[in-house]
């Protein structure tokens, strides 16, 4: 009786793992469709040509060199403007705050922005940088909306990675004659940098993928030369995904796959960085 | 025998209320160990921390009173806590070592303070192991992380990382209360030599370790000052009863 009971909850258990594990597979098979299928479809038009040629007879033909090089300049400019912010930021928050109205505020703020569907920060950034502060569609311009977007991100990965350092560190290296902020400078941010760097490569990640922050504000819907400025427009790989699957008539279907081969490899180029900074850290963390 | 440390009417509180001080006062005498000493929620560590000025970190409801330092009030606003806390070194019950090398940890203070000269690291590094009795033990393997060393020498690395500050009093928080007893003997062994030079203070783990080491005592029992005297006689014949009795294991 009793050896029956205990291998009927053997195979509930059984059982139960196996369903979990089938279910943790269903997660993991979309992503490999997806990879696997863009591969198959697009690496018949991955080239060198064009990877570093300028787009011909309306985009359908030549390469995507200038999209390529706008969504690297994009990117590049997002992590000119909200790393140092971000980083700052979560500093502030995580070690000098304290918690009244004023934090509460900062936090619901941060919450709220990662909420906000990414074509709002679009129309802001039209609003604010484009047209009030005259940056005119421009790489600028789009970085600054893109920023904004990535902050949260950032500053909510940054302030986790900074809490994650130990209290006593802090405690006795001000014991020890150490300021807040050596003590921030010498230990604390040294042992959180791991986990802010995996933050600021995912929001850039998202950042560089994203179409609707740029739409209005810097991206240009089919321009063969490169920006030489930050002032100036730039084709970028996801609008120019979004222009030669929809708005260009008899498009070969190869370049829109190679395109999107090219954008994912990218994005998942940062997030394979990133794991790798982040297991690294984990191998040889002291805590 | 002088009084390095005079507290002098000092009551404290937290902001949330727990422990707290009521009207300490109590002299301390420079190259001696003076142990305080009583159940958990005595206040021992809220004063020790107040003598660092550590509990500026913890949100206090009231202080009062003052604790005089070579005569001067270090409770005092305008006081310079950094140059107090170089000067009043603490070990935690807990050994807390930096994430750096074992020498990393040692030059610490030091370099905050803006050594730069290697001839000075490299003298208190070698200084502070001796008088820590942990030369012998990690002289080839400076530059090793220092969470590789084993509890006990951790928290001797710490007491070597307080003593290469060349503090004036070094305030121990349980230091041994992790550590098992060929340990705990080797720092109590290092105490009873740094008394020639430095003022200590300690709150011992046990009872036992109160009475082995102390050459003043203070009982502390639910923030007040119960009994205060030297080792020998407070051990031996406490004037109070709450004393013997916790002495004598009636109650704690």
């Amino acid at each position: 009786m009793k050896k029956a009971s205990f291998s009927n909850r053997d195979i509930v258990q059984r059982a139960g793992f196996s369903l979990l594990t089938l279910v943790a597979l269903v997660t993991v098979i979309p992503i490999l469709a997806v990879i696997a299928y863009v591969i198959k479809e697009g690496a018949p038009a991955i080239s060198w040509e064009f990877l570093t040629a300028m787009p011909r007879d309306g985009m359908r033909a030549g390469g995507i060199l200038p999209a390529i090089v706008g969504t690297f300049y994009l990117t590049l400019g997002t992590a000119v403007f909200s790393v140092p912010l971000g980083i700052a930021a979560a500093i502030y928050l995580a070690e000098y705050a304290r918690d009244n109205w004023l934090t509460r505020l900062i936090r619901i703020a941060i919450i709220n922005l990662a909420g906000i569907p990414s074509v709002v920060y679009g129309l802001f950034g039209l609003g604010l940088f484009v047209l009030f502060l005259k940056f005119g569609t421009s790489i600028l311009a789009a970085s600054l909306s893109l920023s904004i977007m990535t902050l949260p991100v950032i500053i909510s990965a940054s302030e986790e990675a900074l809490r994650a350092v130990p209290q006593a560190f802090r405690t006795v290296s001000i014991s020890l004659g150490g300021t807040r902020w050596q003590t921030i400078r010498k230990i604390v941010l040294p042992q959180a940098l791991p986990g802010i760097l995996t933050g600021v490569i995912l929001g850039l990640e998202r950042a560089a993928g994203e179409t609707a922050p740029i739409l209005f504000t810097g991206a240009a819907f089919f321009l063969p030369r490169l920006p030489n400025s930050p002032l100036d427009a730039t084709m970028a790989l996801p609008y120019h995904l979004f222009v030669i699957s929809t708005q260009v008539p008899e498009m070969p279907i190869q370049i829109q796959y190679g395109t999107a081969l090219v954008l994912i490899a990218f994005v998942l180029g940062m997030n394979i960085i990133a794991t790798v900074i982040r297991s690294r850290a984990r191998a040889k963390r002291q805590w | 025998m002088v009084d390095k440390i005079i507290v002098d009417h000092l009551s404290l509180q937290y902001a949330d209320g727990t422990e707290s001080l009521r009207d300490i006062t109590l002299n301390i005498p420079a190259n001696a160990v003076t142990v305080l000493f009583g159940p958990a929620g005595g206040g021992k560590s809220s004063l020790l921390r107040c003598l660092n000025r550590l509990n500026d970190l913890t949100e206090l409801r009231t202080v009062s009173g003052k604790i005089l330092l070579d005569g001067e009030n270090i409770l005092d606003p305008k006081t310079d806590v950094i140059a107090l806390r170089r000067r009043v070194g603490m070990v935690f019950a807990r050994p807390v070592v930096l994430p750096l090398t074992i020498r990393g940890n040692l030059t610490y203070g030091l370099e905050l303070a803006g050594e730069k000269r290697k001839s000075r690291l490299e003298d208190a590094v070698e200084r502070s192991l001796r008088l820590a009795a942990l030369w012998d033990e990690v002289r080839t393997r400076l530059d090793d992380p220092a969470i590789a060393l084993s509890g006990g020498q951790q928290q001797r690395l710490c007491l070597a990382r307080v003593l290469a500050n060349q503090p004036q009093v070094i305030l121990l928080d349980e230091p041994t209360s992790g550590l098992d007893p060929i340990s705990t003997g080797k720092v109590e062994a290092a105490l009873q030599e740094l008394k020639k030079e430095y003022t200590i203070l300690l709150v011992p783990h046990s009872v036992q370790q109160a009475a082995r080491t102390a050459d003043f005592a203070a009982f502390f029992l639910q923030g007040e000052l119960v009994e205060w005297a030297n080792g020998k006689d407070l051990f031996t014949h406490p004037k109070i009863k709450r004393t013997e009795d916790y002495i004598e294991g009636r109650f704690g």
